[in-house]
């Protein structure tokens, strides 16, 4: 057991924790109307409560158990004591590791579904999505099944949790239907303060999401601390210059979101990209997610209502592309072949693609059977999820 | 007795309040409104969106002076320090009172201004 790596994993996995009860919470909670904001913040702190659970019962399992197509043998951790090592860090920390992971995916697909699901619906749904689509991909990534892994370079999870999340979510969106007065009127951030706090939180985060996927503390883990810090300012950059340019307005939203757009491009490469490889992962995939979420996402109907397609999705298949192509010369190995890297990485974004859609639409149906149907009714639609679902409300002004 | 009712942009209160009160003008009721009117509000963008804002925010001054003298100067003052000369200055409306009574001392009129 290396000692400074279990260190730094167990800090690690703090950072990581993080990012779902607060900045996630705070990200999306800001950006709701105030009425659903709680109720927002609560599918954050519902998914990594329930994650953790479903994870250390059989989720771990199935996602780092032996098999091929899928996991198994660890149930409830079983086999797994204080001696036992993942690597040379304690096998326990990699599970709790591993599970922030787990939580934080589905929370992020919780953005589309906003304002209108059921609490019922979402907490039977996310333990579902966990068995059923994060722990299978995650397993063909990174947990040892072969047949399905197509060796795509995905250092931290731009394809497992982002692309994969960003799917889910808009298949449930779809299913869903829009909001009440989506597109007819304007549903503004209520606290775009929230936002721009939470984003810093996910930033903070994200050091333990890229750089503890290392799982040591050594160069490596060093060169993703640093590539994730710039790959995030150069989202804000990218995102902020082309509103302005496009809009004549700077938005804090626009910034927020940029951090976020900057970081999950960031996230697949932060093993192998360099500092001037991430400034163009960075600043692209700031001007792709301004791009997917004010002009393409307006082609369509379907109410992703805090974009978690349109920017942990398609910033994600791009930071998979970009990764292939942006490889620092010192990673860099010496019969590298990008277009066959290329075809991995395509293959890999397809197959999460085709998977998460399939099976997120068949989980969330039954998610909706089991509470009698997905969506609030009118009225508590109308009068907002904190008070008809929580009678709380967010603001006791 | 005429009443003066003053539909103004907003940012626009603290001047006119002054113009006001130096021509002697001390009385007023100050409301926050909206509305919209030949322009019929307007479009804007917000994350892609695109949305109307029908009812623009205003301020409304409610003045009543006793006598066309004040009358003019209140007009004058609140056309000089309200207008920008943009779209959406706002409006003037003068109306007749019939009474005017000052509760606390049952003061009508004239002297209950």
């Amino acid at each position: 057991m290396d000692t400074g790596n279990t260190a730094w994993m167990l800090v690690a996995t703090a950072f990581v924790m993080l990012m779902t009860p607060v900045g996630l919470a705070l990200f999306y909670g800001g950006m709701s109307r105030s009425k659903n904001a709680l109720n927002t913040m609560g599918m954050s702190l519902g998914a990594f409560a329930i994650g953790t659970l479903v994870w250390v019962v059989a989720g771990y399992s199935l996602a780092f158990g032996e098999g091929d197509f899928i996991g198994s043998g660890k149930l409830l951790l079983s086999g797994i004591t204080d001696k036992t090592l993942s690597g040379n860090i304690p096998e326990f920390i990699f599970v709790a590791f591993q599970g922030t992971f787990a939580a934080i995916a589905v929370a992020i697909a919780s953005g589309s579904m906003i304002e209108r699901v059921k609490f019922s619906t979402f907490s039977i749904f996310a333990a579902l999505w966990i068995l059923a689509v994060y722990a299978p991909i995650t397993h063909w990534a990174w947990g040892g099944g072969s047949t399905l892994n197509f060796d795509e370079m995905d250092f931290a999870g731009g394809t497992v949790v982002h692309i994969n999340a960003g799917i889910a979510g808009l298949v449930v969106a779809l299913m869903l239907g829009a909001r009440k007065g989506y597109k007819k009127t304007i549903f503004k951030p209520f606290s775009p303060v929230l936002s721009v706090v939470g984003a810093g939180f996910l930033w903070f985060g994200w050091f333990g999401f890229n750089a503890g996927s290392q799982l040591a503390a050594d160069g490596i883990a060093s060169n993703a601390f640093l590539v994730t810090n710039v790959a995030a300012s150069l989202g804000i950059i990218g995102w902020i210059v082309v509103e302005w340019i496009v809009y004549k307005t700077p938005t804090l939203i626009g910034g927020a979101s940029g951090a976020v757009a900057g970081l999950v491009a960031i996230t697949p490469a932060a093993g192998s990209a360099d500092v001037s490889g991430a400034i163009i992962i960075g600043l692209i995939g700031g001007a792709v997610g301004f791009f997917a979420v004010n002009k393409i996402k307006q082609l369509f109907k379907t109410d992703d209502a805090l974009d978690a397609f349109w920017i942990h999705g398609v910033v994600g298949i791009w930071g998979s592309l970009a990764t292939a192509v942006f490889i620092a010369p010192y990673l860099m190995s010496e019969n590298y072949d990008m277009i066959s890297q290329l075809i991995n990485q395509t293959k890999a974004i397809l197959l999460t693609i085709v998977y998460s859609g399939v099976v997120t639409a068949i989980v969330f149906y039954i998610a909706s059977v089991l509470t009698k149907g997905g969506r609030v009714d009118e009225k508590s639609e109308y009068h907002g999820l904190d008070e008809s679902i929580h009678k709380e409300q967010g603001f006791n002004l | 007795m005429k009443k003066i009712e003053a539909i103004i942009k907003p940012f626009k209160l603290e001047d006119t309040k002054e113009a006001l009160t130096k021509v002697g003008i001390y009385g007023m009721t100050v409301s926050e409104v909206k509305g919209y009117g030949q322009q019929q509000g307007h479009t804007e963008i917000y994350r892609g969106n695109e949305y109307v804002v029908d009812f623009i925010p205003k301020i409304k001054i409610e003045i009543v002076v006793s006598n066309d003298k004040y009358l003019k100067l209140a007009i004058d003052a609140i056309t000089k320090t309200a207008h920008t000369g943009s779209i959406g200055d706002g409006k003037i409306f003068v109306s007749e009172i019939a009474k005017t009574i000052r509760i606390r001392t049952g003061e009508e009129d004239s002297d209950a201004l």
